[in-house]
């Protein structure tokens, strides 16, 4: 398998702040789901940032091999254009690479049909639920069918039932293209049944305190929820949890 | 039940002032130079109606006009200066003089410039003088006011600068240029009003004129009348600019 991302001894320094990240390493291999656990301001955000190339290090390699427009983000925000219907704001990716307008717009009615919401397409985003939203931000993700895809605390606003249904949403599209996804998370469980490696950050500065590999095949029923597989490596992402927060306490 | 009511509740007042105003006027004797009744102004209203409506017609036309030069000059130069942040800085303490400078300190010098014998063209450069801030500084808010993320995703995507302002600056800026236009079209009445009272001709036959040659001849009936149909207009102006306004938001974010 090979990298599609990685970030080696990266440190990132603000003015003010001091070093907020690092020295920290990280690889994604592609067709990989990896979490990113941490308690808050442990840079799992900046980390994300220097993997999608949003942000340089101040020290340090990032290595990318996706081209530009093979690299899509989705934001703890829906971040959708208000002003632009859901079926114009999936085709903007597509549009921006120079796409032409009708055909731009017939791939993202695709791409909103692969995430239930084709009956949506022409609704503002304020006429919008939450996590109707939620899944426009995804569609417009795929709809570049990415090499790369990473997903900053998707969930963060969404109601638990809109989160399970939302993270089989993206074990099910995740199989059609198996782009490398890194995703940012809070929530222990959630780390847990959506990747197949979850890594814990510790705070001040954000470096790595932990390692838990998951070993089952994705997508994963809803029984998995309730399997010990599941149960184990949720012990053990919150104990490296539990050991980072000691830490900078 | 309770919504006629507070309908009907403001006109109730008026009714009420305007009975007690009137009674006044009647006991007290109080010469109609110095306080015309409600019955005496309302019959001057009647008697210069078609005079009234054409000076109402030529201060509106003259605010409308201004309003559409101050929007077309108001939003070009925010364009241009949001992109250069150095043009930004040494633009903005002159737009500033220029929002704090009373627009009747520069009147007389306007009106000079402009020509004794044209008073119109005195008239609507003032207006559109006091128009142009609002609308200047709300688009270029609107244009610098851009969800961070939603930047970060262009720029994820490679969009060219043409692609950010066309698809994200101008349409963030929207909801701020049309609040800019509503508060911008106000101001041009009172720029237009106080112009035409510096310039103090009978050049130009807009409400203000109305006022200054009655209240000269101390027919205060007719400058009362002159006076509420200005009020009116206005009222009539704001209310029509913020329903655009709401009518173009709701469109705008569909909702």
């Amino acid at each position: 398998m090979s990298v599609v991302a990685s970030l080696t001894a990266v440190e990132v320094a603000y003015s003010g702040r001091g070093v907020v990240l690092g020295p920290f390493d990280l690889s994604l291999t592609e067709g990989e789901i990896v979490a990113l656990v941490g308690p808050s301001g442990c840079g799992k955000s900046t980390a994300l940032r220097l993997l999608a190339g949003l942000e340089q290090p101040s020290r340090g390699v990032v290595t990318r091999t996706p081209e530009r427009g093979q690299t899509a983000v989705v934001f703890q925000a829906p971040t959708l254009m208000p002003w632009a219907d859901a079926r114009t704001n999936v085709a903007l990716p597509l549009e921006l690479a120079g796409m032409a307008r009708a055909k731009a717009h017939d791939q993202a009615q695709e791409a909103l049909a692969a995430v239930g919401l084709e009956h949506a397409a022409g609704s503002k985003p304020a006429q919008l639920s939450g996590g109707m939203a939620m899944r426009v931000s995804l569609a417009r993700a795929l709809v570049t069918r990415p090499r790369l895809l990473l997903l900053d605390e998707p969930f963060a606003a969404l109601d638990e039932i809109t989160r399970r249904s939302l993270a089989d949403d993206i074990h099910n599209l995740w199989t059609q293209t198996r782009p490398a996804v890194i995703f940012v998370t809070h929530n222990v469980e959630e780390a847990a049944y959506m990747a197949q490696r979850v890594v814990v950050m510790s705070a001040n500065p954000g470096k790595i305190a932990g390692e838990t590999v998951i070993d089952a095949p994705l997508p994963r029923p809803p029984a998995f929820r309730t399997s010990e597989v599941f149960r184990d490596a949720a012990e053990d992402v919150s104990r490296d949890l539990a050991k980072a927060m000691g830490r900078t306490q | 039940m309770n919504r006629t009511l507070e309908t009907l509740a403001p006109f109730v007042l008026v009714a009420v002032l305007l009975a007690l105003w009137e009674a006044a006027c009647r006991l007290t004797g109080v010469p109609a130079y110095f306080l015309p009744a409600p019955s005496a102004v309302a019959a001057a209203m009647a008697q210069d109606w078609a005079l009234l409506l054409a000076s109402a017609w030529k201060t509106l036309s003259t605010a409308l006009l201004a309003l559409a030069f101050a929007s077309l000059t108001a939003c070009s130069l925010a364009l241009i200066i949001s992109t250069n942040r150095l043009l930004e800085k040494s633009v903005q303490p002159l737009a500033v003089a220029l929002q704090v400078t009373p627009v009747v300190a520069i009147a007389p010098q306007v009106v000079i410039w402009a020509g004794l014998a044209h008073p119109d063209r005195a008239i609507i450069a003032l207006a559109v003088i006091v128009s142009f801030f609002p609308i200047f500084s709300g688009a270029l808010t609107g244009l610098k006011t851009v969800d961070t993320d939603l930047e970060r995703l262009f720029d994820l995507y490679g969009a060219s600068r043409w692609q950010k302002l066309t698809r994200l600056h101008i349409p963030s800026a929207t909801p701020f240029v049309l609040e800019g236009h509503k508060v911008a079209g106000g101001l041009a009445v009172i720029g237009a009003v106080v112009a035409e009272f510096v310039a103090g001709s009978g050049g130009s036959q807009g409400l203000a004129w109305r006022i200054l040659e009655s209240s000269n001849r101390l027919q205060t009936a007719k400058t009362f009348a002159a006076v509420i149909v200005l009020a009116i207009m206005g009222a009539i102006l704001h209310s029509a600019l913020q329903g655009a306004e709401r009518s173009i938001l709701r469109k705008f974010k569909g909702r």
